[in-house]
């Protein structure tokens, strides 16, 4: 397993993340942490009233709910999409660093981002190892939809040019 | 001080263990007194909290980093001190999920034998919901002295032996009906914490945790607790008693509950709950 401090295979905007939790101490990056569940987007119009339509990270402890889009365009771009209540910063700002680090990014490179990714944040001693569980269950269930919809993408091309 | 609160308060075994939000206000700014919040959420406080109040995390603060195990006295003195609690200070603990975790810190203070400590009644969500002063701002704290008290595990803390030598007394499960059944290993809406078997120990009565709270997560009236404990589960107050759910943290609030609301005599809250006793080897479950 990679050093914790370790980025050099992990996607440049998860990597700049993860450097700057290490750059400052165990209470600020709790203080990070909560600014990044301040800043999680909301949900498009288009999610309104759709929980079902999501799918639940059951691995948090708080309720969090996830969408995953794998755009039409040759890069295969993803689009990641959560709510989760006010009431449960930690778990916006695991949603958050997903967020930032992921969205836009094409599906092969968020395939490519390693599980233990969660870990290299810093976070595990600040937030107790236990927390941690809740953003890699959403790391995990991120990058099985990004394959499903993926795969799907990639037949529909086959189909057309066959 | 006065401990006077509320008619409902008053009618509990031991009243000074329960504050109402009015009663904390008006204590803010009170000397004797120091507010810590309790919270499941390790950013919860961060995002606003009651003014002047600490904040107390029941895995970073209470627990022991290496071994499955509480804080010694060392570090719980520490703890306290930090948080500018002295022995005789008055702590009042609050939190989110109807309480759970300011319970569960009361109860582990109970270990340490600190004397007069306090929930407030219906938490954190009671005090956001009347619209109560919030504040992000962290108080200055004065560092007080707290003496070094070894942690007394014998009068409120059950082990997984102490357990199997109570089967055939009164056990209460409080988890959810279906972790109760055994058809789930885990709390509704909550991770899969690897239980190996599902069910309860034999002889055990499940009382939700739940059930004992109001929708707005204050605590039932002595009346309405008296009829399900004393006469549903024919439970009485000179009853030895273990009460158990995952991790300790839900039974915590069934440990307040029987102890301090209803004056039960002798209450043990076993912290190993689920996830140590249906991942044992050789004891038996119930299903």
């Amino acid at each position: 397993m990679p050093e914790e401090t370790e980025r050099t295979d992990l996607p440049e905007a998860m990597a700049e993340l993860a450097e700057d939790f290490h750059a400052v101490s165990q209470p600020e990056r709790l203080q990070l942490l909560l600014e990044l569940s301040r800043e999680l987007p909301a949900l498009p119009e288009r999610y309104d009233g759709s929980l079902d339509t999501m799918e639940r990270v059951d691995e948090c402890q708080s309720p969090l709910f996830l969408a995953v889009e794998v755009e039409d365009d040759p890069e295969h771009t993803v689009r990641l999409f959560f709510d989760a209540p006010p009431e449960a910063p930690t778990t916006r700002g695991f949603a958050g660093i997903l967020h930032e680090s992921l969205d836009g990014l094409s599906a092969r490179q968020v395939l490519e981002v390693p599980d233990d990714a969660p870990y290299r944040f810093g976070l595990a001693e600040a937030v107790s190892p236990l927390r941690m569980r809740g953003m890699v269950g959403m790391l995990g269930r991120i990058k099985r939809q990004v394959r499903l919809r993926d795969d799907a993408r990639t037949a529909e091309a086959g189909q057309e040019s066959a | 001080m006065s401990t006077s609160t509320s008619d409902k308060i008053e009618a509990y075994a031991h009243p000074e263990r329960l504050v109402t939000t009015a009663w904390l206000a008006e204590h803010l700014d009170d000397e004797d007194v120091v507010v810590l919040e309790s919270d499941e959420d390790v950013l919860l406080y961060d995002t606003g909290h009651v003014p002047g109040a600490r904040k107390l995390d029941w895995h970073t603060d209470l627990n022991d980093p290496l071994t499955r195990d509480y804080v010694d006295g060392e570090r719980f003195a520490q703890v306290m001190s930090e948080r500018g609690i002295a022995r005789d200070t008055t702590v009042v603990i609050y939190g989110d999920k109807s309480n759970w975790w300011a319970a569960y810190a009361l109860w582990v203070m109970t270990l340490f034998g600190h004397e007069d400590v306090r929930l407030l009644d219906g938490g954190r969500a009671k005090w956001v919901e009347e619209g109560r002063e919030l504040t992000t701002d962290v108080p200055e704290v004065t560092p007080a002295d707290y003496p070094v008290v070894d942690r007394d595990d014998s009068a409120v803390r059950a082990f997984k032996a102490d357990v199997l030598d109570h089967l055939g007394s009164p056990l209460v499960d409080v988890r959810s009906p279906g972790e109760y059944s055994g058809e789930l290993l885990h709390m509704p809406d909550y991770p899969q914490e690897g239980a190996m078997r599902g069910g309860h120990i034999p002889g055990a009565a499940s009382v939700p945790w739940a059930r004992a709270a109001n929708e707005d997560g204050t605590f039932r009236s002595r009346e309405e607790l008296e009829a399900l404990y004393l006469e549903e589960q024919g439970l009485s107050a000179s009853d030895d008693v273990v009460a158990y759910c995952r991790i300790g943290e839900r039974s915590s609030h069934t440990w307040f509950v029987l102890t301090h609301l209803l004056g039960f005599e002798k209450v043990r809250n076993y912290d190993g709950s689920w996830t140590e006793w249906g991942n044992s080897v050789g004891v038996p479950v119930e299903r």
